[in-house]
């Protein structure tokens, strides 16, 4: 479906993306997981044909993103990670529009945005600039859809939206892929990465690591464990100093750590902590998809 | 045209929202026609005159009354002292000075000749000028009086005379209104041309809007088109907007072909906007293309012959005003309203005109690009 073969693009002496290699196969779900500046809005705005490549090439469903750039806007829907919808049209009007121009309407295609829509519907009438953050991202979605694409490239669509409506956002997702769409999404939140079909780990321009979640899991290849205090702070500071250790990442109330030969004397981590901390808790964990990113990007 | 059809209704829904273009397409006609008009005038009513008087003759006397009755002159100072009389224009109170030396009366009527001495101020060169017309015309018309009282007198030089009667054509009270107004309607037309349609097609860029619009099937030039068509129309609307207001306030007449004007007001802001739309691909916020849009409108209109007669600058200023939109339309406007001349008048400067504003815009077209560099 998405074929994607050493592209890159340099912006003067910024290098945003460096030998970028993956596919996608049709109806998957496939994510982009990486830091701001990795080069993701760089990769769609590619892909969306806003921009060519320096070298290397593309396609989506057989069309060249350069050559075929015309057919590809038609089977293309894209949602910029800047909302880019008119701020002074209604939410109703800012659809019909993207409709129009697409030579569709609204109702042919009702029934793809209806899930989507439907909760903005009641609000219709209202300037699309009023609207809340998870109801902009909505009524963006259904603006990129209103065309029935077969691809759906949405950047950074859950960025600066709250955790309920990004929950809600991949619950919507997941419901277009059944349509048979393929979705790339891009995302700074590794939590959102385990929604995904595949993801590709992107930093610096570069893909770390493309499989599906659960292979990325399982390719970890370290011990962990979780420590909890209460001064989190200072917990990080003096672990930094432990010899033994190899890696100290924050993860939520908690710290996980690995060690340097896979092994760790609890009571004496216990006994080099205290000296400055009350209450410590460490325990072995499984790693999440989290762990392997930022191992992943540790090593390079 | 479908496509182009919901441009333009999306483009029309959007204007009327936004409530500072509603109010500049209303107000700015309003405010420019009322107060730039009478503000700019080159009238000159009411020249401060400082009169040193060292004749005190009846005739000297009779000379001064007849400065005080024009309309032109107001007598603010009467001294004996020249000295005085420079310090009052050092202090700016006062334009010129009549110097009217003694024997002034004797030396008329034994020498048949007399002199006077004006001094005016001379930095602003224009005003200098028709201080001296003006002066020159009250003189002339004292000079006849005082021939024809001394013909009774003399007889002898009771000789043919050649009476010049001066009638101006197209604007036969010299009313410098009715020559500025529709030089003012020029810029209203081109700050809605040119200033307002670049900066609508920046804020696209600059709300991120374009990014959502480059995605789509639109044609470039339906996109284009979507951008001046209604400026087009706003710029007509208030050019006959202002018409009405010149002429309902400044009674200036209106005696060419309206059609015409509309056509070659169209090629104007077309001229005007690809203009427009080739700067605005190089600016990324509203501000920087205001900045850049100000510095060619100045230029355009301080050389376009709007305040000063374009044929007397320099003739390499001369050739520039060749590319100067604004130049052609001022020439014409003038011309259609005032004079009403026809397509056979102003055809020349038409083809020119059109010439440019197929030039510019098709250079913005190639220019302007559906995608990020």
């Amino acid at each position: 479906m998405i074929q994607a073969e050493h592209l890159c693009k340099n912006f003067a002496s910024v290098t945003a993306l460096a030998d970028i290699s993956f596919s996608v196969s049709e109806g998957e779900l496939f994510g982009f997981i990486g830091p701001d500046g990795a080069g993701k809005t760089t990769l769609f705005r590619l892909l969306a044909t806003l921009m060519r490549p320096d070298s290397g090439a593309a396609t989506l469903s057989g069309y060249d993103v350069v050559k075929d750039y015309k057919q590809l806007r038609l089977i293309t829907g894209y949602m910029p990670g800047r909302f880019s919808l008119y701020h002074d049209l209604t939410v109703e009007e800012n659809l019909r529009f993207h409709a129009a121009v697409f030579g569709a309407t609204v109702e042919e295609n009702y029934e793809l945005i209806k899930d989507i829509y439907s909760h903005i519907e009641p609000f219709k009438k209202r300037l699309a600039g009023r609207l809340s953050g998870g109801m902009k991202q909505k009524l963006a979605l259904s603006c990129a859809l209103i065309h029935a694409p077969t691809v759906l490239l949405l950047d950074e669509p859950t960025t600066g939206v709250d955790a309920v409506s990004r929950m809600e956002f991949w619950q919507m997702l997941k419901n277009l892929q059944s349509h048979g769409i393929t979705i790339l999404v891009s995302t700074p939140y590794m939590d959102e990465a385990g929604l995904c079909d595949r993801v590709a780990l992107l930093q610096d321009g570069q893909i770390l690591s493309i499989d599906s979640p659960a292979r990325i899991v399982a390719r970890f290849d370290k011990k962990l464990w979780a420590v909890q205090s209460d001064d989190k702070h200072m917990l990080i500071e003096r672990l930094r100093s432990y010899r033994p250790i190899e890696s100290v990442f924050a993860f939520g109330d908690s710290v996980h750590i690995t060690t340097v030969n896979d092994e760790l004397d609890e009571t004496e981590l216990v006994h080099f902590l205290t000296a400055q901390t009350e209450e410590i808790h460490i325990t072995t964990i499984k790693p999440n998809i989290e762990d392997c990113f930022l191992r992943l990007m540790r090593k390079n | 045209m479908p496509t182009l059809y919901y441009l333009l209704q999306k483009e029309f829904i959007q204007i009327r929202r936004n409530k500072f273009m509603a109010r500049v397409i209303i107000l700015v006609p309003i405010v420019q026609m009322l107060i730039l008009v009478p503000a700019v005038t080159f009238d000159i009513k009411g020249i401060d005159l400082c009169v040193v008087d060292l004749d005190l003759s009846s005739t000297s006397r009779e000379l001064v009354n007849a400065l005080q009755g024009s309309q032109f002159f107001k007598v603010r100072r009467m001294t004996f002292s020249m000295q005085e009389a420079q310090n009052q224009m050092n202090r700016d109170e006062i334009d010129v000075i009549l110097h009217i030396p003694t024997s002034f009366e004797r030396n008329l009527m034994v020498n048949d000749a007399a002199s006077l001495q004006l001094l005016i101020n001379g930095i602003n060169g224009a005003l200098a000028q028709t201080t001296l017309v003006y002066f020159t015309g009250v003189i002339t018309e004292f000079n006849r009086r005082i021939v024809m009282e001394h013909i009774v007198l003399k007889p002898v030089s009771a000789s043919p005379q050649i009476v010049t009667r001066t009638r101006y054509w197209y604007n036969p009270e010299l009313n410098y209104r009715i020559y500025m107004a529709p030089g003012i309607l020029a810029i209203l037309v081109t700050s809605i041309g040119f200033l307002l349609s670049g900066m609508n097609l920046v804020r696209e860029k600059e709300i991120g809007t374009s990014e959502q619009i480059n995605v789509t099937p639109i044609k470039k030039h339906e996109f284009i088109l979507g951008k001046m068509i209604p400026f087009m129309v706003i710029g007509v609307v208030d050019l006959a907007f202002g018409l009405v207001l010149a002429r309902l306030v400044y009674a200036m007449p209106f005696v060419g072909n309206l059609l015409l004007l509309v056509g070659f007001t169209l090629i104007y802001l077309l001229a005007v906007m690809g203009l427009g739309l080739f700067l605005s691909s190089f600016a990324n916020t509203q501000q920087q293309y205001l900045f850049v849009c100000f510095f060619f409108m100045m230029i355009f209109i301080l050389m376009s012959g709007i305040f000063t007669p374009a044929e007397s600058m320099p003739a390499w200023a001369q050739q520039v005003n060749q590319l100067n939109p604004a130049a052609y339309f001022i020439r014409v406007v003038r011309m259609i309203v005032l004079k009403g001349s026809g397509i056979s008048d102003v055809g020349w400067d038409m083809a020119r005109l059109s010439l440019l504003a197929i030039s510019t815009t098709v250079f913005a077209s190639l220019k302007y690009k559906k995608t990020i560099s």
